[in-house]
């Protein structure tokens, strides 16, 4: 409690004094100059400490060696690049953003069309929408119950098991299945994402002209034509920034993977990676050689991103 | 459209509602269902006779809450996400209002290179702080995880609130100065009253961001119970107790309260804060 309160105070406290600082000491002419710099101050050191100082270490780490005490030049790339769980760690991620973003986007997308044309609209929205509320914590808790395993024979607790073994299968354990394992981490992040694609979608379609598709049903153009010729074309930049936002979001993958395998049994991403050479391993140099890939993957992303979209979110 | 082609859409959507629904309402179920039958049964067995009552009770809340230490992390999440809401909207707010509406040299550059910051993902920044972070005694301190969470959340926070108070009718803010208000009375009276559907979208996405981050917290806290929040000690329930689901739909379901109170409390400002703070980190 007491810390909350000096927490939240304290910053605020800070601003007022430094403030006062000003205004009572500063003569006139000063004191116009230095007080944007003492409301930007915190800021900035912040981003510089958090942010702007780390990134250029790391780059800088990742030519050094595990310790960080000699320099190995881009040893640490190529050996990432020729360890074989590194290569599954690239192929998963490519496997969850090519799942992720395409699944969730056309069926955000369908979703947001089809409830478009009911009277009920709010109810599927807010019930798909719902699960972003949730941490991925707490959705891989979720999920992992639904994919419980007990042996044939035995009662199951886990829905998927419980539906296929009442269909008369034997049971499966998705989670160590290497064939299916992936599939079902990929399905936690749609169904936490879907609803964010779908929010986003729905708003758009909500925009385009009614006169539009009025005047195209009169051409004589059926529901699907209207959908693929219109609707679509009308809303590629919003698709775009779904997208690419979704893609974003995925690059970083952890949680899921991290709570659900641990990145065993074939499901390591990059971003679980990097973790295990950071704590188990403690090979920074490795470590920060995974980040700066991170880092070149996603400024491309985020340029189309922010170019896309960021005015439009921001009224 | 005619009334029977419709059909397929109702269908669709009633389909696609009850899949979203069903993970959370097993979830939910099972943690009110006796320790022995979360166990033995599957939990949509309850839909054989779903008003006898016995079969549900509130034990696997107490234990969790009890002795899985969830109340602690509880507390420790309340701890760590309210100053990390507070902090980056009060030095956000400043930095705004200084880059929108004060005069000095660089400043759409200096807005320029903070926007340029929100491409850094937080991977990049980890090895660097920890290492910081040992030598001056952060590690596992309430206070380094607030400031790694507010320096983190800086670029987005300032963006966001600078493109809102720019566009503040600067008819106000004159007339606010010709009757010798100081910035400090200009930013309090005037500013911050204006701009509050900005600060609250960006305060429920921050407070979400940081009360369902596992990564940070993983990093800078490491797991010392007295100050993991839910998402650590949830994820060590996982790993050590993994079998016992009554606990861990239970602890899950904790963890799930307060986001799922602001969903339904806030909504408005949450698809706000959602929609435009998606990009982060």
């Amino acid at each position: 409690m007491l810390a909350i309160l000096v927490g939240s105070g304290g910053v605020v406290a800070l601003f007022y004094g430094a403030n006062a600082l000003v205004e009572r000491f500063a003569p006139g002419r000063l004191k116009g100059r230095i007080l944007p710099w003492v409301y930007l101050a915190p800021a900035l050191l912040l981003l510089v400490a958090y942010l702007v100082i780390p990134t250029v270490l790391t780059v800088y780490v990742s030519l050094l060696d595990a310790r960080s005490q000699s320099f190995v030049g881009f040893s640490n790339y190529i050996s990432l690049f020729a360890d074989p769980s590194m290569g599954e760690a690239f192929r998963n991620n490519i496997f969850w953003l090519v799942g992720v973003t395409g699944v969730s986007v056309s069926l955000g997308l369908l979703i947001a069309v089809l409830a478009d044309r009911v009277g009920y609209e709010p109810l599927p929205k807010t019930l798909i929408f719902l699960p972003m509320a949730i941490s991925f914590v707490g959705a891989s808790v979720i999920w992992k119950f639904i994919y419980a395993f007990r042996p044939a024979g035995t009662a199951q607790i886990g829905l998927l098991n419980g539906v296929i073994t009442s269909l008369g299968f034997e049971p499966v354990g998705w989670l160590v299945e290497r064939s299916l394992n992936n599939f079902a981490l990929i399905a936690i992040m749609i169904w936490l994402q879907t609803g964010f694609c779908m929010v986003l979608l729905s708003a758009a379609v909500k925009g385009i002209p009614q006169e539009m598709i009025e005047a195209a049903r009169i051409d004589g153009a059926n529901e699907v034509q209207i959908f693929w010729r219109i609707v679509v074309p009308m809303i590629r930049s919003t698709i775009l920034v779904v997208s690419t936002t979704t893609v974003l979001l995925v690059l970083k993958v952890f949680d899921i993977v991290y709570v659900m395998t641990a990145g065993n049994q074939g499901t390591e991403v990059i971003a679980s990676r990097m973790f295990k050479e950071m704590f188990s391993f403690r090979h920074y140099g490795r470590g920060s050689a995974i980040a700066v890939m991170l880092l070149l993957a996603v400024i491309p992303i985020m340029v189309v991103n922010i170019r896309e979209f960021r005015q439009p979110t921001t009224r | 459209m005619p009334r029977l082609a419709r059909t397929p859409i109702h269908l669709a959507l009633i389909t696609l509602s009850l899949l979203w629904t069903l993970p959370s309402l097993g979830l939910l179920i099972s943690s009110i269902r006796p320790p022995a039958d979360v166990l033995s049964s599957g939990w949509w067995t309850v839909f054989q006779h779903p008003f006898e009552f016995t079969q549900y009770s509130l034990e696997n809340y107490r234990a969790v809450l009890g002795a899985a230490g969830m109340g602690q992390a509880l507390l420790n999440s309340f701890t760590i996400a309210i100053p990390a809401t507070v902090m980056p909207i009060a030095i956000a707010a400043f930095a705004a209002y200084a880059l929108a509406w004060m005069e000095f040299p660089g400043r759409q550059w200096l807005f320029l290179a903070i926007v340029t910051l929100l491409v850094v993902p937080l991977q990049m920044t980890f090895i660097p702080l920890l290492r910081a972070y040992r030598d001056l005694g952060l590690t596992g301190t309430f206070a380094g995880v607030w400031l790694a969470h507010t320096g983190y959340s800086l670029p987005l926070g300032i963006y966001l609130l600078t493109n809102y108070i720019r566009a503040l009718p600067q008819d106000l803010i004159e007339a606010a100065a010709v009757d010798g208000a100081t910035h400090l009375k200009i930013f309090t009276r005037v500013i911050v009253p204006l701009s509050m559907p900005a600060i609250a979208s960006f305060a429920v996405f921050q407070f979400l961001w940081v009360w369902n981050d596992l990564l940070v917290a993983l990093v800078f806290l490491g797991g010392t119970p007295t100050v993991a929040p839910l998402t650590i000690t949830l994820t060590n329930l996982v790993g050590s107790r993994g079998q016992d689901w009554h606990l861990l739909t239970a602890g899950a379901f904790v963890t799930m309260t307060v986001p799922l109170l602001v969903f339904f409390a806030l909504q408005r400002y949450f698809v706000r804060g959602l929609l435009a703070g998606s990009v982060k980190g």
